[in-house]
């Protein structure tokens, strides 16, 4: 058997390994922000958000949120998912498993990753069917939030294997969704716009990466957007390519994971 | 006239070295060779430098210098290629406990680029064989100890190696069960598998491998083959079991008596000696053996006596 005909094998064995691992533990991995993102809609979307009235464009509150809090389900659950699950393998050890086969680095992260991606997905869809319950959406340019989907729960999922490989205990892999993605995903544009922040606060948000992937996600749904959409996409496309080789680097320094 | 060609070695180390980030040198610049089709033990105090090696045979380790060769093939220079070879049994459970032992054995084919039926196949023949059938759907997590262990050999035939290495396979297994794994690792081995054991029962060594190194402190202390070194055993501890002993011990020239209680009695005795002579004394006295025994593995008293003698060489080098 060729090497590429056995990594493919062994890249379907990790994608599958990682689906069976999601529904396994569906109430944990599924259900949660479901009933976070309902609670979301409930006081922000309909409580809060029918006094706001219309936001940019002429969509309600409703409306606007929804495209980001799609987008901060995708990111935060692709991110949970390779987190905890390669640093769990890390942790028992299983991860030897894979260390000790023939396969390559590329098929270790993109098997990882491919199944992040695949739960941030899934879940982005259910918060957008619940979101359906609460007001009505068209999408304005299917490919565009297509193409967001995808980076977003790429680059969160890159991100969040990056820090299962320097973990080293299960706090670890909470730090970084407390301090670090929790703040960034509020700031970045999921509530407001952020037309609406004066100088110098407009210009920091625009270091958050995370306010280019709301709003290429939301420009792809409603049509409207803070930044220029070719902008975010080469903000994104320069994660992905940053991260992917962060990850591999690391992969092949056995960082973590060789000694 | 054309000279047959020797066999690839299963296993060349070459000068392998490995210094750890905090300073410990755990291999010293070992070399050895391990033949195909051979049974082969490695043996070592604990810290003696025997899982890194076997880490960076299968790539878990980065060596600081030197190289080894699985059937000629560089761990350092072809890794992928090398892995193919590799069959590992560790020393610690290192599977998902929350998957099942079936999805285990699948799942580790796949990493070797096996297709799922084939690996399907081999998983049902390897989880039979370490009867470990019944519990193929079960959780890993609800396994026995024995069974663990078992699931980890039967894991590491999915991808049927040419070099089997195990890691202390046997270690906290009841007797019933080692036996079993014996009996199933020698004819893996039969069937041509090359496999390196260590262990910590060296009654096993003893019984399963042809070929043995020991390794203490990073460096080997002997490599031969099991009947060469149990020939340099030249002192034998015999037991024996009494009605009642005097108070004076019987004496014979050579011969070391110690009463253990008041019913045993320890001879050590050249292994050239006739035990006859040993016997009349008894009768001589009015000693009634009831019976008798070796008082420890042979393995085991050369095994210590060739770490011990090492330790003072070092002792004495470092006095030096």
């Amino acid at each position: 058997m060729s090497n590429m005909a056995g990594n493919l094998v062994a890249l379907r064995t990790i994608v599958r390994r990682e689906i069976v691992r999601i529904m396994r533990i569906w109430t944990q991995t599924l259900i949660p922000p479901a009933i976070t993102m309902t609670l979301y809609f409930v006081i922000f979307g309909k409580l809060i958000g029918s006094r706001i009235g219309t936001i940019q464009g002429g969509f309600s509150y409703m409306q606007y949120i929804v495209p980001g809090l799609v987008m901060m389900s995708i990111i935060t659950n692709s991110y949970g998912n390779i987190s905890s699950s390669f640093f769990g393998a890390k942790f028992q050890r299983s991860v030897e498993e894979m260390l000790v086969s023939p396969m390559s680095n590329w098929v270790i992260l993109l098997g990882y990753v491919t199944g992040a991606v695949a739960r941030g997905l899934v879940v982005g869809l259910l918060v957008l069917l619940i979101a359906l319950g609460f007001t009505s959406l068209h999408v304005a340019h299917p490919l565009i939030t297509l193409l967001s989907v995808l980076f977003g729960a790429t680059i969160f999922s890159l991100a969040g294997f990056v820090n299962a490989v320097y973990a080293k205990k299960f706090d670890d892999i909470a730090l970084v969704p407390t301090f670090v993605l929790t703040p960034l995903t509020y700031l970045g544009g999921v509530f407001y716009s952020v037309s609406m922040l004066g100088e110098p606060w407009q210009a920091l948000s625009r270091i958050n990466p995370i306010l280019y992937m709301v709003n290429a996600f939301r420009f792809g749904v409603l049509g409207i957007s803070d930044v220029q959409i070719g902008v975010a996409f080469a903000v994104m496309m320069a994660f992905v390519i940053g991260l992917s080789w962060l990850a591999l680097n690391l992969l092949k320094r056995g960082v973590g994971l060789r000694s | 006239m054309v000279q047959p060609m020797s066999p690839t070695p299963a296993l060349v180390v070459d000068n392998l070295r490995k210094t750890y980030g905090n300073g410990v040198q755990a291999l010293k610049g070992i070399s050895l060779t391990v033949q195909p089709g051979d049974f082969f033990a490695l043996l070592g105090p604990n810290g003696a430098g025997k899982s890194t090696l076997i880490g960076i045979l299968s790539s878990l380790v980065n060596s600081t210098s030197g190289d080894a060769q699985i059937f000629g093939v560089s761990v350092n220079k072809q890794r992928n290629e090398a892995m193919k070879l590799i069959g590992l049994v560790p020393q610690e459970i290192n599977f998902n406990q929350f998957e099942k032992p079936f999805d285990i054995c699948v799942n580790e084919a796949g990493f070797y680029g096996i297709p799922r039926k084939i690996a399907a196949e081999r998983a049902e023949k390897y989880l039979k064989e370490l009867r470990l059938w019944d519990k193929a759907q079960d959780q890993a997590r609800m396994l026995s100890g024995g069974m663990k262990r078992r699931l980890m050999i039967a894991r590491a035939m999915m991808n049927e190696p040419r070099l089997l290495i195990l890691d202390e396979p046997t270690a906290g297994v009841d007797i019933e069960i080692r036996r079993s794994m014996w009996h199933f690792i020698s004819g893996i081995n039969a069937a041509g598998t090359t496999v390196i054991l260590t262990t910590h029962y060296l009654e096993e060594a003893e019984q399963l491998c042809r070929n043995i190194a020991i390794i203490d402190h990073g460096t080997i202390v002997e490599n031969t083959t099991m009947k060469q070194l149990l020939s340099k055993l030249d002192v034998e501890t015999f037991v024996f079991d009494v009605d009642g002993l005097p108070n004076q011990l019987p004496s014979l020239p050579g011969i070391v008596f110690r009463r253990v209680d008041d019913h045993t009695l320890e001879a050590e005795m050249p292994r050239t000696q006739a035990l006859n002579a040993l016997f009349e004394t008894f009768s001589a006295h009015g000693i009634t053996v009831t019976s008798m025994r070796n008082k420890t593995n042979r393995l085991e008293e050369l095994f210590v006596r060739l770490v011990e003698n090492g330790r003072q060489e070092a002792g004495k080098e470092k006095v030096a």
